[in-house]
């Protein structure tokens, strides 16, 4: 049976169960648009390319499949590079379609024309440029082989026009064989038996948890491991839900903005288990200075994650459940021969103690003005089971320190990158992969604004959440450093409380548009939002201005001289001096 | 800072080498040298990169190009460890008197003249990177009027090849199944 480019790609697609796809037509991928009308596929038509790059990370954020995303060449294709970049960083599962000018003319300077593979390069996992329409269901296998194994990440296959159009044979490839991508998931026995060891002897250990156990699917493994052992557990930003925050060793998240307990943890242990997490610079603080006296256990798919910013005493290159899973069962054994598990009460009553002391804390005055932490939290006490979403910047630190996450994939924001704008659309495509669950989206006003438009999307597609906007009328993050380090010389970060008028700006998109302004309107407009059920919902939080984000560690600082609150705050009267972000 | 010689197996497939090359650039680490070419395995290409810097971040590149899905293998040819050698072209100024001093230190050097002028010859030279260091400052106090460098290749001695060779960081990482780690991949 012969099929042309176009008709392979959607058989292709079908193949690897796609069901749901976030794209845009233009002249170049205008071929392939025309088999999607007869396919299984369903096509969710985004505002912007951006957004359907977005849509498809929340859709793999939320389902562990794999998101798809189609643009046209040219701009289509560069309007994606956020959202790829993103996905890299975050190591989310992405395959990106995107259409190419005619292979005689590409090179050529042609109408909407852009290397995007070689655009993309550095941005994705791997990328393709097909040149033959026989290789159409081999590339796409392949892509989506690698996007969804390893490392996840973003992969991007350009489909020229005459590509598409011309036609050969159809052949579905049975296997995947790439020479040059064989990921290691089973981690080295022996080097597993010395970390149990090592877990053994150690009096103050801790696990730093990071997404890979998300990506992994090793919450269970994780879950067995912390508790049957009564080893302690830190959730980064990228790990919140992989172990309930309701468990008496869950110890919250450390970093930046993360809670004292997890910091200090971190920095006190003597002992690191750090399972599919990167030593990240917003969570090591200075690097010189973090966690001085712990030795260190590093589990990671990615060989390349170990030893990069910290020497691992125990290097184990693997797959996190296949690792944490036999990890757990030579400690069981091993405190088996040791009639019990270690005493360790002294380093767990230590880490209960500062939870008691140095909980998140913030006031909320009877009489307002309304607390962006006070939205949050209300919001949380509604809607528990929620798959929360969020943008960058304040609203995202409060929304991970007052939520409390009970699930894996119910927490979907953008860590690496730090990407404004993620919220709305994928808090879209989350909606898309998981139809059944509530998804809430905590934006910024200023990280709205740059996606507000897959709204129509949300509208016409019918794709209902709601999106709390925590509505500061500034550029919160940014508000917060010059006060603190730029001598309060606030400079471009104004935006208004009220423009655009954001119930207005919901109404106008199909949705409906809610405003709190006062503590007391805060229950009675949240319920209100998620009684709605076939419409999407903005909520216009409109809060303090002022309020900043607490804990923190001042970028380049060592963890020790973490801050509480405003009252820990020392002057910085010279800019020059003000840490580097 | 010091020279490390990389020779990678890759897939010969458009693009490898920007993917390759990009990796090094995206960290601001200038490539000395570079030589590709096909193997004896259809398909499938070596490159030889010589870099200057130190070891650990060298290991962070490594691993990264490991990650390359068109790369199959990398080893790094420790000095000693493996046989090196270039081709340089050279056209220096050789008239009146010079002209006989060159072609005795191409007779030292046992090198080749491949093209005479009234004014010029033309050379090639194959050699230890050091031979071919020293044969150039002998020549430069004629007069280089333009050179052309293939740049190193090298292979390990001994009689494995570079697919039965492990790279030593592997065990180090703790990988299960060795020859599969370097395979690269992530």
């Amino acid at each position: 049976m012969k099929v042309t480019g176009a008709q392979a790609l959607f058989k292709s697609l079908e193949g690897e169960g796609v069901d749901i796809v976030f794209g845009i037509p233009g002249g170049a991928i205008l071929p392939a648009y025309d088999p999607l009308l007869d396919s299984t596929v369903r096509h969710v038509l985004t505002r912007h390319e951006q957004g359907a790059g977005h849509a498809a990370e929340g859709y793999a954020w939320a389902t562990g499949k794999v998101g798809v995303c189609i643009a046209t060449s040219g701009p289509g294709g560069c309007n994606l590079v956020t959202a790829l970049a993103d996905a890299k960083m975050d190591s989310v599962p992405i395959v990106a379609i995107t259409g190419q000018v005619p292979t005689p003319v590409v090179g050529n300077d042609a109408f909407q024309e852009a290397d995007i593979t070689g655009i993309t390069m550095p941005v994705t996992k791997h990328n393709f440029l097909v040149k033959h329409p026989g290789e159409v269901a081999e590339t796409i296998r392949e892509a989506f082989h690698i996007a969804r194994t390893g490392r996840p990440g973003p992969v991007l296959v350009d489909l020229p026009k005459d590509v598409l159009i011309s036609e050969d044979v159809w052949k579905w490839p049975e296997h995947v064989d790439l020479p040059g991508y064989k990921p290691t998931t089973k981690g080295n026995q022996r080097q597993i038996r010395e970390a149990a060891k090592l877990i053994m002897r150690a009096k103050e250990p801790v696990l730093y948890v990071g997404g890979g156990v998300i990506k992994a699917e090793a919450t269970k493994e994780l879950f067995k491991l912390a508790t049957e052992c009564e080893l302690p557990v830190v959730t980064t930003l990228m790990a919140r839900g992989a172990f309930p925050d309701s468990h008496e060793l869950c110890f919250g998240m450390p970093g930046m903005h993360g809670c004292y307990t997890a910091v200090t943890a971190l920095q006190k242990a003597d002992l690191l288990v750090a399972l599919g997490s990167r030593f990240d610079d917003r969570v090591t603080g200075k690097l010189d200075a973090f966690a001085p006296n712990a030795k260190v256990i590093h589990v990671d798919i990615d060989p390349a994650e170990i030893g990069k910013n910290r020497l691992a005493d125990v290097p184990i290159v693997g797959d996190c459940r296949d690792v944490i899973g036999r990890l757990a069962a030579e400690l069981a054994k091993l405190q088996e021969e040791a009639g019990g598990v270690p005493d360790r009460t002294a380093w767990l009553g230590r880490l209960k103690g500062w939870r008691e002391e140095f909980p998140y804390r913030y006031d909320q005055p009877d009489d307002g003005p309304l607390k962006p932490q006070f939205a949050i939290e209300r919001l949380y006490e509604h809607a528990k089971d929620a798959i929360v979403v969020s943008g960058v910047g304040q609203h995202q630190m409060w929304a991970s320190q007052f939520w409390r996450f009970e699930e894996p994939r119910t927490w979907i924001n953008s860590g690496g990158l730090g990407t404004m704008g993620f919220a709305v659309p994928a808090a879209l495509g989350a909606k898309a992969g998981q139809p059944k669950k509530q998804v809430v989206a905590i934006d910024g006003d200023g990280c709205f604004q740059m996606t507000a438009q897959e709204l129509a999307t949300s509208s016409t597609e019918n794709i209902p959440f709601v999106t709390a906007i925590i509505n500061n009328a500034h550029l919160g993050m940014v508000r917060q450093w010059q006060e603190l380090f730029y001598n309060e010389r606030y400079s471009q970060v104004y935006l208004s409380y009220d423009v655009p008028d954001y119930v207005k700006l919901a109404e106008a998109y199909g949705a409906v548009g809610l405003r709190a302004e006062h503590p007391d309107e805060v229950d009675a407009v949240i319920e209100k939002a998620l009684s709605i059920e076939d419409r999407s919902v903005v909520i216009d939080f409109r809060v303090d201005s002022k309020e900043m984000c607490f804990p923190m560690v001042p970028a380049g600082s060592s963890n020790d001289d973490i801050i509480l609150g405003p009252e820990g705050l020392k002057p910085v009267t010279d800019p020059a001096e003000a840490p580097v972000a | 800072m010091s020279l490390h010689t990389i020779s990678v197996l890759v897939e010969d497939k458009p693009g490898v080498l920007t993917r390759v090359a990009g990796l090094f650039a995206a960290r601001g680490y200038n490539i000395d040298s570079l030589a590709v070419g096909p193997t004896e395995e259809g398909g499938l290409s070596r490159m030889t990169i010589v870099v200057n810097v130190e070891s650990k971040p060298l290991e962070q590149v490594t691993k990264q190009l490991n990650k390359l899905v068109n790369v199959i293998k990398i080893l790094e040819l420790e000095p000693g460890e493996a046989v090196e050698r270039e081709l340089v072209l050279v056209k220096v100024r050789a008239e009146g008197e010079s002209r006989a001093r060159v072609m005795e230190i191409c007779d030292v050097f046992r090198v080749r003249i491949l093209d005479v002028t009234h004014r010029t010859l033309t050379i090639e030279a194959t050699g230890t990177p050091e031979k071919i260091e020293a044969l150039l400052e002998l020549l430069a106090d004629f007069g280089i009027v333009e050179l052309a460098r293939t740049g190193r290749i090298a292979l390990a001695r001994g009689d494995r090849g570079i697919r039965e060779r492990v790279l030593g960081r592997a065990k180090a990482a703790g990988a299960e199944d060795l020859p599969e780690w370097t395979g690269g991949g992530v």
